[in-house]
């Protein structure tokens, strides 16, 4: 990757132009089942927002601080999902202990993060494009706020949805992964804006 | 291990209950590799390499792993092979290796082989948790060359890099971007959903 890319650019070309979700295609499975209400996606789009910038920061520096060194890279698919893991298990247990409120709130959703092929996906990114540590963090930020937004957008349409007819054999994923298509569609109009690939 | 049994889970892991069409798994990869032919092949073959040895390994530790932190073991025999497919695409065909991209590590949190190892191989023995996963494979693997076949046919004009159209086509490029992606595969979706999936359940 050119040093040129500021960090910032960084930050919203993965909210807009290079959305994990729309143009990406990651995060697709809790996507396609949890976008049917509009509380629940929000629960989740702030669970993964949160674990999504975290562990991105926490892999670059594993990455950075004791694989390379190492010469380890190649172990790096099974170090990332550890962190990831070990992470989200860390998270929801400290919730629980402090927070009635929040682990009501957020609880169910953690355990679903850690299986959400965004997480680590943004991870596998950052390693290829080789960001610093300021560009990761804000790269795993956008990420999940791109994402959060995709699913909200989908959660409001798909309530209307609801008092449809569709088609035969439409129903469920089908229709849903036309609606998300055409919001790839109205995304594509940012490209151009920044680009980071 | 029944001959019937075996027969069983190839039609319903092929047919019936299809890990991508039906149960809607495995679709972020089903989504991204499939603008050009020969990426999905190499991506399928890796899949499948993964989702039969994975199954077969889970079987045979079955009854050792402790069921508290049985995803995570689950993982890291996932995570295992797929670092092995990694290293055999990077050094035979680095080029498609590349524009695969994350895709191959993705490969680890594919719903399909979890799915796959929590849902059969922790309650199989290994001859029918190996035959398990390769069906799953193989019904993740055509439809993923179907999907690729009509992208790339025409996005690109082309069939395995192999120009077929000649020069009065114009290329639809909007099938090899995203949302050619999502409107084949809601497409495809609904085809076999509609005419094929259906009538079964009625006839029950």
């Amino acid at each position: 990757m050119e040093a040129t890319v500021l960090p910032v650019a960084i930050f919203f070309a993965a909210i807009f132009t290079n959305n994990i979700l729309l143009a990406n295609y990651l995060g697709m499975c809790s996507f396609l089942s949890v976008s049917r209400e509009l509380k629940t996606s929000l629960g989740l789009g702030a669970a993964v927002i949160f674990v999504m910038a975290t562990t991105t920061l926490l892999n670059w520096l594993v990455y950075t601080y004791l694989l390379i060194p190492l010469e380890l890279e190649y172990l790096r698919f099974i170090v990332f999902i550890v962190v990831i893991a070990a992470f989200v298990q860390l998270v929801e247990m400290i919730i629980e202990r402090v927070s009635e409120g929040l682990y009501a709130a957020l609880g169910i959703f953690l355990p679903l993060i850690t299986v959400n092929c965004a997480i680590l996906g943004v991870s596998l990114f950052m390693v290829i494009r080789s960001y610093d540590l300021l560009s990761s963090f804000l790269f795993g930020l956008g990420s999940g706020i791109g994402w959060t937004l995709a699913i909200l957008a989908m959660a409001g349409i798909r309530q209307k949805l609801n008092i449809t007819r569709v088609p035969r054999g439409l129903e469920g994923a089908g229709i849903t992964l036309i609606i998300t298509g055409m919001m790839a569609l109205a995304f594509m109009g940012f490209s151009g804006m920044i680009n980071i690939n | 291990m029944a001959k019937g049994k075996v027969k069983r889970v190839l039609l319903d892991d092929i047919g019936g209950k299809n890990p991508v069409f039906a149960q809607i798994l495995g679709i972020c990869s089903t989504l991204a590799v499939t603008n050009s032919l020969r990426n999905t092949f190499v991506m399928t073959m890796g899949v499948l390499f993964t989702t039969a040895l994975s199954n077969l390994t889970v079987s045979f530790l079955r009854k050792h792993i402790p069921s508290r932190i049985r995803m995570m073991v689950e993982t890291l025999i996932i995570a295992t092979f797929v670092i092995i497919v990694d290293i055999v695409l990077k050094a035979y065909v680095p080029d498609i290796w590349r524009q695969l991209g994350p895709y191959v590590g993705l490969i680890i949190t594919n719903c399909i082989i979890m799915g796959r190892a929590e849902a059969f191989a922790l309650s199989n023995s290994p001859g029918i948790s190996l035959v398990d996963g390769l069906a799953s494979g193989l019904g993740y693997t055509y439809v993923l060359l179907i999907i690729a076949f009509f992208r790339e046919l025409l996005g690109s004009g082309t069939i395995w890099g192999v120009s077929v159209f000649g020069d009065w086509w114009t290329n639809w490029s909007i099938m090899i971007m995203p949302p050619g992606a999502f409107f084949m595969l809601a497409l495809f979706i609904w085809i076999v959903r509609g005419a094929i999936l259906k009538p079964e359940e009625e006839k029950k």
